[in-house]
């Protein structure tokens, strides 16, 4: 993961990193008013490897009447960006966020830098340039009414989107002087001053989102609910084991169904070209598509459908046989030592107390409600696209490659998504729409069925960890071995989530072997929300509460010795936590920043309490992902036959100084936790190989978090002066351990194995 | 076949097979997008519509099934008080995350409310228990239900 940058180790380098030279561009809008380009470095994105633009705009539109027009850039998936970025905007813009009309930018990176969803950046790497966005045209406005009336500008003051001249206090709204804003010189955006966020009356506010009407009223608005004029529907019959053909069809007896407009097989195209995370299904892969009048016929016909698939090899391809290996190679050396320092097998044999446990968590299926889906229009010589995607960039560079097209001939509009979680990350479903598009010459809405959406994923690895702990006669930590029993691919690039060297506490023990084993899977992998840690977290904080209780000691207590005192912990030896390109290095974790979150979500629970009911605990557990800081404290009952029941849950979240939109803030990190919870409790919130294909098809065998499951959550943000940060990932990973450990403590159970099997569990 | 159904107050015919499921006649014959597809078997709820007032699933509610009874989807719930009162309430706590699932469970709020309206907590979490919220909005999901009930009418007579 080294690129070659020097480490960040303190907040001022993160500052500075956030802060580059921005330029401004404006001009008279099509019938008068203000139209302003901000032009702000590009901050890089999480996947950019290439030489995308590095440029960041901003549209600020503001029409003679007063209307104001912002631009969302990002791509929204649930997370809140479409409201939070044009708030940062509207905030220094210094109007009534009422007054605001919220467009949807189109997918253009050349004019607006990176837009992708992921990694939890859209907010830490657009704060800033936000601000300073709404800044410039302010002062822009303030100029131009200040030259009209012939005074100081530094008389002048606005409020409302209305300039007053202090002094003789006449006032000019800001669509009176907008068209003479637009000819005065840009200001430097690094010059322009920025609010005192003391005045702050738009950030840190709650805002409903800015598409709430049209969703209570069912208005079109999400991928799924595209129309184009002449529009044919398409589904596309992938084989059901991963990277499997199609050899043949009944393809005349398909074609013969009512409706039924067109139907072949496609070939798939090899090649996987670049992409992250081991893209070796986000490609176009060979399959049956069929097209009809309607989706309902399309999808129907495949009930007839009859595919002679040449299935590859599956030989081993099965969870049950994963399980067995890994079992039988945990507690045996690895295949390979991935980090060690100090001696764990002397210290371990020097231990006055020593643990061992076997942990492992099931792959996962992301499950977003609206499943997989594009509407592809292609023109001949170029193609037009709606997708549900978070990362278009990918998607327009594999389109244009598949159908041999130059990729500004590939133009995609950002539609809504109905959730997306890391799986819009991969954009298999739009090539799939544009080729379908591209064959039958006419623009075509691909939808998944929800079994094509779980048996054809990118999901979450599984993994197995064999850990051993060894601690003093005074329950001090001094071993920790850990071998991870993971896998890779048949390229052999490994699983995407696999331990690192950057797991705490490995950097707290003077004795640590860190091993790996892998396996061949077949079957993709790729991002799940909070990427790594939604499955490390799980066994590094279960394992260290089974230290704690081994040292005869506090869980809480134990964490904050592990802590020690307040430091950046040391950069690991595999480098600096950076994904290259312009990306800000992700600093190492604070450790009195997580003492400080640990002891507020403690103190907000009610740790340590003695008076819970039979077979109710409290659990705690604290994690550092996406910059964020989160400790989280689950109260959980189990039942007499081992149903646990989470009966709530407390957040401590630091992410900085602003919480843009504490509305959606609050629900975010409340989703995100509970998202953690369903990893516990499932029921089956597991997915199963056998045979090399998915066992698991819809919900009823894997069941995402339902209503009578979750719990109510307390969140707590904690204001700490730090660069202000994302939310989209940072309070699922410790939900995982703080249920567990609550299990724990409400019945002496281990829950080792994701979900839990209540039949461990019962009385 | 020819199918005669009634949608928001509206007679629609419709020439489709009778096993097509009124979702996708809703969805792509009589281009009403607020029904969602989630899972077709029932199982999420976001194809959510009322039936003579009445929460069904529309993914696995054939057309040939409907007959005379008056589909009401979410286009059509604000006519009713009851619908009113639940968007207003999802409105006012900025109940969605994505949104994606919102329309099955506004219907859903709007039918449980219409037989019992004044739900405890747990007949909320029964009765709403059968649309899926993949972004895990439940807690706003009860307060909204809560807000558009006649326990918070209740609280405000007794208030006022």
């Amino acid at each position: 993961m080294a690129v070659g940058k020097p480490p960040v180790a303190d907040r001022e380098s993160h500052a500075a990193v956030l802060s580059r030279r921005s330029f401004l561009s404006a001009s008279v809008a099509a019938g008068g008013g203000l139209l302003l380009t901000v032009t702000l470095p590009r901050f890089g994105d999480v996947h950019a490897q290439d030489d995308a633009p590095s440029v960041l705009t901003a549209y600020i539109a503001i029409r003679p009447d007063g209307a104001v027009t912002i631009q969302a850039k990002n791509p929204e998936v649930g997370q809140g960006i479409r409201t939070s970025l044009p708030m940062i905007i509207a905030e220094e813009l210094d109007v009534d966020w009422e007054d605001v009309t919220v467009v949807q930018a189109p997918f253009n990176e050349a004019v607006y830098g990176g837009q992708s969803a992921g990694g939890s950046f859209s907010t830490v790497w657009n704060f800033t340039p936000m601000r300073q966005a709404g800044a410039a045209a302010r002062q822009m406005l303030i100029a131009a009414a200040a030259a009209r009336w012939g005074v100081s500008p530094d008389e002048c003051s606005t409020a409302a989107g209305v300039i007053t001249h202090e002094p003789t206090q006449r006032k000019l709204g800001y669509g009176d002087v907008a068209s003479a804003a637009a000819r005065l010189p840009t200001p430097d955006p690094e010059q322009v001053p920025l609010k005192d966020p003391s005045h702050f009356s738009i950030i840190g506010t709650a805002r409903q989102d800015v598409d709430i009407d049209r969703i209570i009223h069912g208005a079109p608005l999400f991928g799924i609910d595209v129309t184009v004029p002449g529009m044919l529907y398409a589904v596309f019959e992938k084989c059901p084991t991963f990277g499997g053909k199609a050899v043949s069809a009944n393809l005349e007896e398909i074609r013969a169904m009512r409706g039924v407009r067109a139907a072949f097989i496609v070939d798939g195209v090899d090649d996987d070209g670049p992409g992250l995370l081991s893209g070796n299904a986000e490609r176009l892969l060979s399959a049956v598509a069929i097209v009809a009048d309607n989706w309902w016929r399309a999808n129907k016909a495949r009930e007839s459908l009859r595919v002679v698939w040449d299935e590859g090899d599956t030989e081993g391809q099965d969870s049950e046989t994963f399980a067995r290996r890994a079992r039988t190679a945990g507690p045996l050396p690895g295949e390979e030592i991935i980090y060690a320092h100090g001696d764990f097998d002397a210290a371990y044999a020097s231990a006055a107390t020593t643990v061992e446990a076997a942990y492992d968590y099931p792959f996962l299926s992301h499950a977003t409600l609206e499943p997989q889906n594009t509407t592809a229009h292609f023109k001949g010589d170029s193609i037009e696209i709606w997708s549900p995607a978070q990362w278009p960039r990918i998607g327009q560079n594999l389109v244009a490659r598949t159908l041999g097209l130059a990729p500004d001939k590939v133009k995609i509009n950002l539609i809504r998504c109905g959730g997306g979680f890391g799986r819009r990350l991969k954009n298999d479903y739009m090539v799939e729409a544009a080729w379908i598009s591209k064959v039958v010459g006419a623009p075509v809405k691909l939808v998944w069925s929800r079994e094509d959406d779980m048996r054809h994923d990118f999901y979450r690895t599984a993994s197995f960890h064999h850990l051993k702990a060894g601690l003093d006669a005074n329950g001090k930590l001094i071993a920790y071995r850990n071998h991870t029993i993971g896998f890779h691919n048949a390229a052999g690039e490994r699983a995407w989530g696999e331990f690192t060297d950057r797991e705490f506490p490995l950097q707290v023990v003077d004795n640590v072997l860190c091993e790996r084993t892998s396996m061949l899977l077949t079957m993709p992998t790729g991002s799940l929300r909070a990427p790594h840690s939604n499955g490390l977290a799980f066994i590094n904080q279960c394992f260290i509460d089974e230290l704690a209780h081994a040292a005869g000691k506090d869980p809480l207590e134990f964490q904050l010795e592990l802590l020690g005192e307040r430091r950046f912990l040391p950069v690991p030896p595999s480098g600096p936590h950076n994904f290259g390109g312009s990306i800000p290095t992700i600093p190492e974790l604070h450790t009195g920043r997580m003492r400080d979150v640990l002891e507020l979500v403690a103190e907000k629970a009610g740790w340590g309490r003695t008076d819970l009911p039979p077979r109710t605990g409290l659990g705690i557990a604290c994690y550092y992902c996406h910059y964020a800081y989160v400790a989280e404290v689950a109260q959980v009952r189990v039942t007499d036959d081992g149903q646990p029941i989470v009966e709530k849950l407390w957040i401590a979240v630091d992410i900085g100084a602003h919480i843009v939109n504490p509305s959606r803030a609050e629900q975010v990190a409340a989703g995100g936790a509970l998202d953690g919870v369903a990893h516990v409790i499932g029921p089956r919130q597991r997915i199963t190989l056998k045979n090399g294909r998915v066992v698991e098809s819809n919900f009823h065998d894997f069941t995402p978090l339902r209503i009578d499951q979750a719990p109510d959550v307390e969140v707590h943000f904690l204001r700490t002066d730090n660069p202000t940060t994302g939310l989209g990932e940072p309070t699922l990973p410790p939900a995982v351990p703080a249920v567990c450990n609550a299990i724990f403590a409400a019945t002496g159970v281990r829950v080792r194995s994701l979900p839990v099997d209540p039949r461990l569990l019962a009385v | 076949m020819a199918h005669t159904i009634q949608i928001n107050g509206e007679t629609h015919v419709v020439d489709v097979e009778d096993d097509m499921p009124l979702l996708w006649v809703l969805r792509d014959v009589l281009d009403i997008k607020g029904p969602k597809y989630g899972c077709g078997i029932g199982q999420c709820g976001a194809c959510t519509v009322h039936a003579d007032g009445v929460a069904i699933r529309s993914c696995i509610t054939p057309v040939s099934s409907v007959g005379a009874r008056e589909i009401t989807t979410i286009e059509g719930i604000g006519d009713t008080e009851i619908g009113r009162r639940v968007q207003a309430a999802w409105k006012d706590l900025d109940v969605p995350q994505c949104g994606y699932c919102q329309a099955g469970q506004i219907m859903s709020a709007a039918a449980l409310l219409a037989r019992n309206p004044s739900p405890s907590d747990t007949e909320i979490n029964t009765a709403m228990a059968g649309n899926i919220c993949r972004c895990a909005s439940y807690q706003r999901i009860r307060a909204a239900i809560r807000a558009a009930s006649m326990r918070a009418e209740d609280a405000r007579d007794a208030s006022g």
